[in-house]
């Protein structure tokens, strides 16, 4: 009797052993079997949303399924990275993630540290640039500065949330030349796109953002890139002074875009996006089109990207508790 | 501001064959989403993407814009024959488009949407054609003070006209705004009245909340109606498409001028516009009206002001993010992407060094709009039946279409729940006379008007007087107030007349008409 309940029990086991095995191997060996969403925590039509639509692109090619953009915005990126990191680890739910995701934790808010994403891959890395008005008093940094400094709560900037790190870029940049950033008077926004039209409109003089998103725009001659806030120069934008030139200090906060998923993503599927990101960023056509907006493209594998975080979650605490935005 | 070779070449560009059969495809499928209850044109356009990617660039262009303004225009459809609005424009009028049907005039209330959708669309492109980068200049001065008062102001004139007793539009309103708060906090990311709840985080959409409010209420009514088990399936007749169409037009030319001019106006600033306009024309249309107290009953007036202001606005949308590579919206943001992925980069550049692409593309905004009079044709002739399905029929396919909508739009069953709540709530709120109207554009303009009232505040470091004193911005202030004031005072002296304004007796003939149809 008890042989025989004993027999059933292990075949059982083995029964339903072999089926998980079996599932789990079909599941992995078949993804994607359906859409996956990539969700992207910033505005339709900023940066971040451009290249991930680029990116979801080349990937629907490589994988034959699509893989669809859903912004979800709001609370400086928080409630998309929130998504990722509460979507199920099946690979169906990735995202695009910026270097706020390091920063909410210093920040006191909970849900988003980088332990709680798998890092797929970074595929595009950016200094932030300072962006004026054409018609302003100043036409270069240090102007600006001096304006700063004689009324620090005068001179309106914008370009994110508070905190976020466009925030962070700027206020750092005035705390290295000596001006108190608790004074400076920040506008938090949504994203670059509304701030750039509130400086074109003439409600605020500073944006903080990458010269791509601005780039139109000082086409038109309806905005004015005036430095990076970087140590190096860039190489798509050679004519651009760094602000450690111009002011002689050292500050060079680098945003990065890249995929990630939930904490727990299967090994396979970060293997296969990872690689299909590499094919992605070395095709021509997408180098092209990134050019064409500015964005420089810079791969780094999942255990750099994933480094590459680390540091920068690191560091940027520092500077939050140095500006008294750390919680 | 162009030359007559460059709008020749265009004329060519458009003219080619792949190019007019991607506007043919982008129209029948935008019929189809459009007409669908919940599925909205930026789901159309995303889905459209991979299709694109094999195409030239001016027909992937083509596709999009003939599928959103098909999508835009169809979803006047289910609102008009089943009361569930296709997009939150169309919510501004489904309240009187579906009265019209109950009247049995389908066949005219979607002629109506049809023709002066079309119309309001190829007025819209010629503004464009002529004045589309000076428009942008315009929309470019507009700032965060400028924002909140267009915000206010569409709330404000929705309150008013959605009722007869502008406080009850008021209360549906606040009910609106404040079930917009809920989720994460724009500015600094704090949790509001989430309760913990994850779905909550993200905010209550409004697709859900608009197909319960509208739908579900209406069937819930359906099965509680007094005196029968549904109301009366309306008498279509024999559907003309088209017949006395152009007597509307020579009996409201007025509507049609300030409807378009309107919402090619509003369309072009990034981010609010397109939503706003129907609400705004159909509040101005009955302010304007020589019979206001006719708006509400079935009058085609207000229809054809919103509806033409509608298609107006679609086509300026592109303006700001043809010239100054900032979208509007999330339709032509996908566009733009499109645009870069085929190595055509908007900007000012654009229209200097290649200026046939911009023309070309408001070129097939003339094609879509002409293309909306025969298709509307189709449609308007199968609408008959949709009507003459049994009740018995197509309840629990409007049932069934109600949970489809909802579920799409986030693929969760938490928003399920929400359009069941939004229904039982809409149903009892309109029993006792609150409109629903308002409730939604509360909840769509909610974060509008929060994030631009913070942003301004923090420019103009707390000062309230900050929203006077830029220009447009003080004008617009001004003009807010004043209707304000005006509408208190108009209460006030109503309130002086006579006590019987606190009698149930005279506050009776505010409940709205689709109510009372089912009382009588």
């Amino acid at each position: 009797m008890s042989l025989i309940n004993k027999f059933w029990r292990h075949a059982a086991a083995g029964v339903a052993g072999v089926a998980v095995v079996l599932s789990a191997g079909v599941a992995m060996a078949e993804w994607p079997e359906k859409a996956v969403t990539v969700i992207v925590p910033w505005a339709a039509g900023g940066g971040t949303d451009a290249t991930a639509r680029a990116v979801a692109e080349g990937l629907q090619k490589k994988f034959g399924q699509p893989f669809n953009v859903v912004n979800r915005t709001g609370g400086g990126g928080l409630v998309g990275h929130s998504a990722i990191v509460q979507g199920a680890p099946d690979g169906y739910t990735l995202g695009v993630v910026t270097i706020e995701s390091a920063m909410y934790e210093a920040q006191g808010l909970k849900g988003v540290t980088p332990a709680d994403l798998t890092f797929i891959g970074r595929f595009n890395a950016d200094a932030i640039a300072v962006n004026i008005r054409p018609d302003a008093p100043y036409s270069d940094l240090k102007g600006l500065i001096e304006a700063v400094k004689a009324d620090p709560g005068g001179v309106a900037a914008s370009g994110a949330n508070r905190g976020g790190l466009s925030h962070l870029a700027w206020v750092g940049l005035l705390q290295k030349a000596g001006i108190d950033p608790v004074a400076a008077n920040w506008v938090a926004s949504d994203g670059s796109a509304p701030a750039l039209q509130q400086l074109t409109s003439g409600a605020i003089a500073v944006v903080s953002t990458s010269p791509a998103e601005a780039k139109a725009l000082v086409e038109a001659n309806q905005a004015k890139t005036i430095a990076m806030i970087s140590s190096e120069r860039s190489p798509l934008y050679p004519d651009l002074p760094t602000s450690d030139e111009v002011l002689g200090i050292k500050w060079s906060p680098l945003p990065f875009r890249g995929l990630a998923g939930p904490k727990g993503l299967p090994d396979d599927v970060v293997q296969k996006v990872s690689a299909a990101l590499k094919e992605i960023t070395e095709d021509a056509e997408f180098k092209k089109f990134m050019t064409s907006r500015g964005f420089s493209v810079a791969y780094q594998d999942a255990p750099t990207f994933a480094a590459t975080v680390k540091a920068a979650h690191d560091g940027l605490s520092e500077t939050m508790k140095a500006v008294g935005l750390a919680k | 501001m162009m030359s007559f070779e460059t709008f020749e070449t265009a004329f060519f560009m458009v003219m080619a064959p792949s190019v007019l059969l991607a506007i043919l495809i982008g129209s029948v499928y935008g019929l189809f989403i459009g007409a669908l209850p919940g599925l909205t044109a930026t789901m159309a356009t995303a889905l459209l993407v991979p299709i694109t990617f094999y195409m030239e660039p001016l027909a992937a262009i083509a596709l999009i814009v003939s599928s959103t303004a098909m999508a835009i225009t169809a979803g006047d459809i289910p609102g008009a024959l089943i009361r569930i609005p296709g997009t939150p424009a169309s919510a501004a009028y489904t309240e009187e488009a579906y009265e019209m049907t109950r009247q049995g005039k389908a066949g005219e209330v979607l002629s109506l949407g049809f023709f002066f959708s079309a119309l309001g669309g190829l007025i819209g492109a010629t503004v464009l054609l002529v004045s589309g980068p000076a428009l942008a200049q315009v929309s470019l001065n507009f700032s965060s003070f400028e924002f909140f008062w267009l915000a206010t102001l569409g709330l404000m004139t929705c309150a008013l006209v959605s009722s007869d007793n502008p406080i009850r539009g008021a209360v549906s309103l606040v009910i609106g705004l404040l079930l917009s708060t809920v989720g994460l906090d724009v500015t600094t990311g704090q949790p509001r009245f989430t309760f913990d709840v994850l779905e909550l985080s993200g905010g209550i959409s409004f697709i859900p909340v608009m197909i319960g409010m509208f739908a579900l209420s209406e069937i819930i009514r359906g099965f509680t109606a007094l005196e029968r088990e549904l109301p009366p399936a309306p008498k279509v007749g024999d559907i003309k498409p088209y017949r006395g169409m152009f007597a509307l037009l020579r009996r409201y030319p007025m509507s049609v001028v300030r409807g378009t001019s309107l919402g090619s106006a509003v369309g072009a600033l990034p981010g609010v516009g397109g939503d706003l306009a129907a609400w705004i024309a159909y509040g101005m249309s009955r302010k304007f009206s020589k019979t206001p107290e006719k708006f509400g009953t079935g009058h085609p007036e207000g229809l054809v002001e919103a509806t033409s202001s509608n298609n107006a606005g679609l086509s300026s949308a592109w303006i700001p993010a043809l010239v100054f590579g900032i979208p509007g919206d999330a339709v032509t943001a996908i566009a733009v992407g499109v645009l870069f992925m085929k190595g055509v980069s908007p900007g000012p550049r654009l229209f200097i060094e290649n200026p046939t692409m911009p023309t070309a593309i408001i070129l097939t905004f003339f094609v879509a709009n002409l293309l909306l009079l025969p298709l509307g044709w189709f449609a308007i002739k199968g609408a008959r039946h949709v009507l003459s399905v049994p009740r018995a029929v197509i309840v629990p396919m409007i049932l069934l279409c109600c949970f489809v909508g909802s579920y799409a739009v986030n693929n969760t069953l938490f928003d399920v729940w929400t359009m069941l709540v939004a229904g039982v709530v809409g149903y009892l709120l309109e029993r006792n006379g609150f409109p629903i109207a308002p409730i939604i554009l509360g909840l769509v303009l909610g974060p509008v008007l929060e994030r631009n009232f913070i942003m301004s505040m923090q420019i103009a470091r707390g000062d309230l007087l900050g929203f006077f004193e830029r220009p447009v911005a003080g004008g617009l202030g001004i003009v807010v107030c004043t209707i304000l004031v005006l509408a208190i005072h108009r209460a006030w002296t109503r309130r002086g007349q006579g006590p019987d304004a606190s009698d149930p007796a005279t506050v009776l003939p505010d409940v709205p008409n689709s109510t009372k149809g089912n009382l009588q």
